[in-house]
């Protein structure tokens, strides 16, 4: 940040009156000074910082507020944490759950847009308006409606499986009466839920922008591929998957990072940082950091790796955007 | 031929409507929830519209005491604080830097584009903890200002993102026509293009709303006593838990959620845009 800064002083200066112009615009400069300063304050050095605490051995506030000194631990934080089998678990519930989430949201979206495309007008603005609830409304209380719904006791979904015919149930199931069953009790179970809620949640972007794709893809195209006899699966991958295939990439890319990091719907299904077989990165962090006894150096090396992760998937992000202005 | 036709836009029709109502399902049935006696909340068959509807549990979260001293509206009032002051700093700051970004052409403005780009794929929750440290070095922490802080960093970048297409939508040669009148700059910004953009403003300010109404995990981790608590944490605290008494979560959550849904769909048009459409233009 601060390179990017005194460049920007740099090239102010170098272009004195005496060069070229009359009189170099220093407006611009003046204009995003604010900007930069809180960018670099708020989001760039404390991303610095992170990187620094994995580096120490922190398990106070004291320490923070710099009552106490800051023991160098060096990569001790980080062969702790990768040395340690529960680690493996956390990774491999984030992978996976991430690729899963990816995976059935760009695939509800992308059929929710398909189908609000081939939709009548009035139809089509109602089935959006309901998908734009779903969207809109906050990830806190989303997912404390669903918690409601998978009560255990007077929850929607508890009275739908006591409502099976007793005999399938136990067939199916092993059991008939499920009231006080504890939909979060499993950990498979658990991230099923929590899956059900992240995809309803993001689903609806996902719809919107594919309908915003198709409705600038021409016609003329789906209408010749018909009229040559391509069946609609043909048409979807000849033509208009290819056509959106930029507006898909960004899409996927989008998904990754935001199901990588998944937090708040997590710590409100599992009621806390308690529930530890079903931690993933950002939680894992968190609970390292800010449960009792506080690792914050701890907490920061697992802050890193999560940021290691996604800073991949970013780059991929930036280059699509910006091959997307080129072209 | 004909047939097929009909069969298929039937076909259509239904998926729509099932769509349609796994989307917006879990919102009917939590202001639905929110309005039935506890009789009907907790009956054995639960009953999809409210019989008697009531207004019992808002009454309830409104009038009672959370903790001693401390009701509801002073969690929403916290959160109103924290969301305002955050849509006003962030605004203005976003303002100045997205008309320097579309009025100018200046070294480093690609480079300051993509940087914008990469700061929002920061992972924030990894910023907790050294957030937090900078809390208490600067002595905010358990403080409001420590949240608003916090959220203006959160929200400017994509306000900037978004504010730089409305500030290029005006057309410059109303600027060089005050200016040729004899305007000064700053006249020209505050007659001129100000009131252009403030609808872009407005937008933009929703979206700096709900970011810092919305956020979990800082207020969670910054703010210590009860009486300073944001609503999302409240909720969390008082109701998210093992509690039961599910009239009352309901109507918290949809005090808490339509706001939030009223300001989405006015500007939800333009989050699309924002999130997908390109980079470097104007």
């Amino acid at each position: 940040m601060t390179t990017l800064t005194e460049a920007t002083g740099k090239a102010a200066a170098r272009e004195t009156p005496a060069r070229r112009r009359p009189r170099v615009d220093r407006l611009p400069y003046l204009l995003l000074l604010p900007c930069l300063a809180v960018i670099a304050v708020l989001l760039l050095w404390p991303l610095g910082q992170v990187v620094g605490m994995s580096f120490y051995k922190l398990n106070s506030v004291r320490q923070l507020r710099g009552d106490r000194e800051w023991p160098w631990v060096g990569l001790a934080n980080y062969t702790q944490i990768l040395g340690d089998p529960f680690f493996r678990t956390v990774l491999r519930n984030t992978v996976l759950f991430a690729a899963a989430n990816v995976l059935l949201t760009m695939l509800l979206g992308t059929l929710v847009g398909l189908l609000l495309n081939r939709l009548g007008r009035k139809m089509a603005t109602f089935v959006a308006s309901c998908v734009m609830l779903a969207w809109a409304t906050p990830a806190l209380t989303g997912t404390i409606v669903w918690k409601w719904i998978f009560d255990d006791t007077s929850g929607l979904v508890t009275w739908l499986f006591n409502k099976l015919p007793d005999g399938l149930s136990s067939a199916l199931f092993g059991r008939s009466d499920w009231t006080g069953y504890g939909w979060f009790n499993s950990p498979l179970l658990f991230f099923a839920i929590l899956t059900l809620v992240v995809v309803w949640h993001s689903f609806p972007f996902i719809a919107v922008s594919v309908l915003a794709g198709l409705k600038s893809v021409p016609s003329e195209l789906h209408e010749a591929a018909r009229v040559d006899g391509a069946s609609p699966w043909r048409v979807f991958w000849s033509v208009t998957f290819p056509l959106l295939r930029p507006v898909f990439g960004i899409l996927v890319v989008l998904s990754t990072i935001w199901d990588f990091k998944v937090f708040t719907q997590q710590f409100v299904l599992a009621g806390g940082t308690q529930d530890r077989p079903t931690f993933m990165l950002s939680i894992y962090s968190y609970a390292e950091a800010f449960s009792p006894p506080p690792k914050y150096g701890l907490g920061a090396a697992i802050a890193v790796i999560l940021t290691l992760i996604l800073l991949v998937v970013t780059g991929f992000y930036v280059r699509m955007v910006l091959r997307q202005e080129e072209s | 031929m004909r047939r097929g036709a009909v069969v298929k836009r039937i076909g259509l029709n239904a998926a729509g409507l099932l769509v349609a109502l796994f989307a917006a399902f879990p919102v009917y049935w939590m202001i639905a929830t929110s309005l039935k006696p506890n009789g009907e909340i907790f009956a054995s068959t639960p009953r999809p519209v409210p019989a008697r509807p009531t207004l019992e549990h808002y009454r309830e979260i409104l009038t009672g005491n959370l903790i001693p001293g401390v009701t509801f509206a002073d969690f929403f009032l916290n959160s109103v604080v924290v969301a305002v002051s955050t849509v006003l700093l962030s605004g203005l700051v976003a303002l100045l830097a997205a008309t320097a970004v579309a009025r100018f052409r200046f070294r480093l403005r690609t480079a300051f584009l993509v940087m914008l780009l990469v700061v929002q794929m920061i992972p924030l929750e990894a910023l907790v903890i050294p957030l937090f440290l900078m809390i208490q070095r600067l002595g905010l922490y358990n403080t409001l200002p420590s949240l608003i802080l916090t959220y203006l960093g959160f929200s400017l970048p994509f306000a900037v993102w978004m504010l730089r297409g409305f500030v290029a939508a005006v057309p410059k040669e109303l600027e060089e026509a005050a200016a040729i009148d004899g305007a000064s700059r700053a006249q020209t910004f505050r007659l001129i293009l100000f009131p252009l953009v403030a609808p872009g403003l407005v937008a933009t300010s929703i979206f700096s709303f709900i970011t810092a109404w919305n956020e979990l995990i800082f207020a969670l981790t910054f703010v210590n006593d009860q009486d300073r608590y944001t609503l999302p944490v409240a909720m969390t605290f008082f109701f998210g838990r093992d509690d039961t008494a599910w009239g009352s979560v309901m109507a918290a959550s949809t005090l808490f959620t339509l706001p939030v849904i009223v300001f989405f769909l006015l500007v939800q048009r333009r989050m699309v845009s924002g999130l997908v459409a390109g980079a470097v233009k104007g």
